[in-house]
């Protein structure tokens, strides 16, 4: 083995196990008999049952759900025209603030946009009386921090190939609608997809927008799961970790997947 | 084409702009416990002024400055040998090790710092290991220290550092290298002369995309850190939840924007410029 070989080998297995030790403890310590995680008392299921038994739980992973499907695909149709117009539009008014205000809420602080919506939806609320907190501000909000990261997706893949198929349809008197329905569409669809999923991830998994625009009423997973791990180690907490790993290795499987099939 | 420009724009001004133009008149107002919501609007600086002058708070915006700012410098020491090991690595197995840095980044990043709460207890995973290998006798607590809150932002912001820097270390023309090698450059001075200055845009883009959001994190300073530890974010957040303070919890949003408006600007601009490149 070469000096140069040893050195690459190192520097990955040191980093991957970085990276993948502090998970694969946590996924181990979901079957421990014992409540501490300090003391390894022998294999058990019981924290999946109680997992599986803990209504808080789950009726918070189903609204999380809910409302990650309402807002991916939201986000996915705003991101893709948002995508569109950043690729394909070389002038219009106010283009320069277009682009910063799609790119922005990738780098904002969250802190920063919690406060900000929160404020924005108190005032609506004391003025038109309209939105109630819940359900809608947490999609809203989901939405809009989303829209960044498909329309970046989607400008990247448009960047990327060849106009002339376009010009074609175009010059053979399609309509640019029907270009875009017919050719633009199915050629950035892999895009879109993997937008739509990222969109869908980070809804799930978004605590500090959430816990701002949430209201007293609704609890999402990751409000349930931070009110829980406030107190401590938790062993239902790492049997739902496992879950959200398998999961996620599963849909990065997927987008990977759609991505090849593309290429 | 209009409605095509138009959603996204009146979308992005509403539920982005318009809240910005609140916080900053709220942060103008003053607090009234008494009110539905608890604000009273004004022209009052009483906050700006507390920000800049009350000890806590100085302690807080310095401490986020110094602890974000060591640990993007940390990330980067170890998300730079990694991107280049993966960019130097078989093309066929690259998307593979690839992917194996994206993994945790799609899972829970609440789950990510949780992890590390069950290492780094008193009597945690972590010091177990230590006394049991008989390495270390009596090993402090790591969890409730800075240490732990660099280790947390290391560890969860490390994606964001490896990935811009691979895609510059993978366009990297090797034949330059190997020019500067039979021109007599150690391959110290060569990384230093070839390597170093191409990755440039990957290290200044991955370096904000962790400093960035590092600047004003919530959950890894109230997680891992300890009371002593202050950092801005959760100054906001105890400002917001626990004082209801509004106002004064706009006025930091305010001050934590301005702070960043310079990365975030500079962020853009390389976004831009990588755009127009491709």
């Amino acid at each position: 083995m070469t000096g140069r070989a040893r050195f690459t080998y190192t520097v990955l297995a040191f980093g991957y196990a970085f990276l993948y030790l502090p998970i694969a403890l946590v996924i181990l310590y979901s079957f421990n008999e014992s409540r501490l995680v300090t003391v390894w008392a022998g294999f058990s299921t019981k924290w999946w049952s109680a997992l599986f038994a803990n209504e808080a739980m789950l009726s918070a992973a189903w609204l999380s759900l809910r409302i990650a499907l309402v807002s991916a695909t939201v986000a996915a149709v705003i991101g893709l025209a948002a995508g569109y117009a950043l690729a394909r539009v070389p002038r219009f008014f106010g283009r320069t603030l277009f682009g910063s205000l799609v790119i922005a809420p990738m780098v904002m602080p969250e802190v920063v946009m919690g406060i900000s919506m929160l404020l924005l939806f108190v005032g609506a609320d004391q003025i038109v009386g309209w939105p109630n907190r819940g359900f809608l501000t947490i999609a809203i909000a989901h939405i809009t921090f989303s829209i960044a990261f498909v329309a970046v997706v989607v400008q990247a893949r448009l960047a990327d190939f060849d106009r002339s198929l376009e010009e074609a349809a175009m010059d053979l008197g399609a309509t640019p609608w029907t270009t875009f329905r017919t050719i633009t569409l199915p050629l950035i669809a892999p895009a879109v997809g993997s937008g739509w999923l990222l969109a869908f991830t980070l809804s799930l998994d978004d605590l500090i927008l959430t816990q701002f625009v949430a209201g007293a009423q609704s609890e999402t997973l990751p409000m349930r799961v931070y009110s829980s791990v406030r107190l401590g180690v938790d062993p239902q907490i790492n049997a739902l970790a496992t879950i959200i790993v398998v999961i996620a290795a599963c849909a990065l499987i997927f987008s990977a997947w759609l991505t090849r099939r593309k290429a | 084409m209009r409605l095509v420009i138009a959603l996204p724009y009146v979308w992005l001004a509403t539920f982005f702009l318009l809240p910005f133009a609140l916080v900053l008149a709220i942060a103008f107002g003053t607090n009234n416990p008494d009110a539905v919501p608890p604000i009273d609007l004004g022209v009052s600086l009483k906050n700006f002024t507390l920000l800049f002058t009350d000890d806590l708070y100085l302690a807080a915006w310095l401490g986020s400055l110094r602890i974000a700012a060591t640990s993007t410098f940390v990330t980067l020491l170890l998300g730079y040998p990694m991107a280049y090991a993966i960019a130097r690595a078989r093309p066929s197995v690259r998307p593979l090790l690839l992917m194996a840095v994206i993994l945790p980044f799609w899972t829970s990043f609440l789950i990510r710092v949780y992890a590390w709460m069950g290492l780094l207890a008193s009597n945690g995973i972590l010091n177990q290991f230590l006394r049991g290998t008989g390495l270390v006798a009596d090993p402090g607590t790591i969890l409730g220290t800075e240490w732990a809150i660099h280790l947390g932002i290391v560890y969860a912001y490390l994606p964001f550092m490896v990935l811009p820097l691979y895609a510059s270390l993978e366009k990297l023309d090797t034949s330059l290298l190997e020019a500067a090698a039979d021109l007599g450059a150690s391959p110290i001075v060569a990384f230093l002369t070839v390597t170093l200055p191409q990755s440039l845009p990957g290290i200044v883009a991955g370096c904000l995309l962790v400093l960035i959001p590092a600047v004003g994190e919530f959950v890894i300073p109230d997680l891992l850190g300890g009371t002593n530890t202050l950092m801005i974010g959760k100054v906001l957040w105890d400002e917001f939840f626990l004082n209801s303070d509004w106002p004064l919890a706009s006025a930091v949003a305010i001050c934590l924007l301005i702070l960043l408006v310079g990365p975030i600007a500079l962020f853009q601009r390389q976004q831009a410029k990588n755009l127009e490149r491709q």
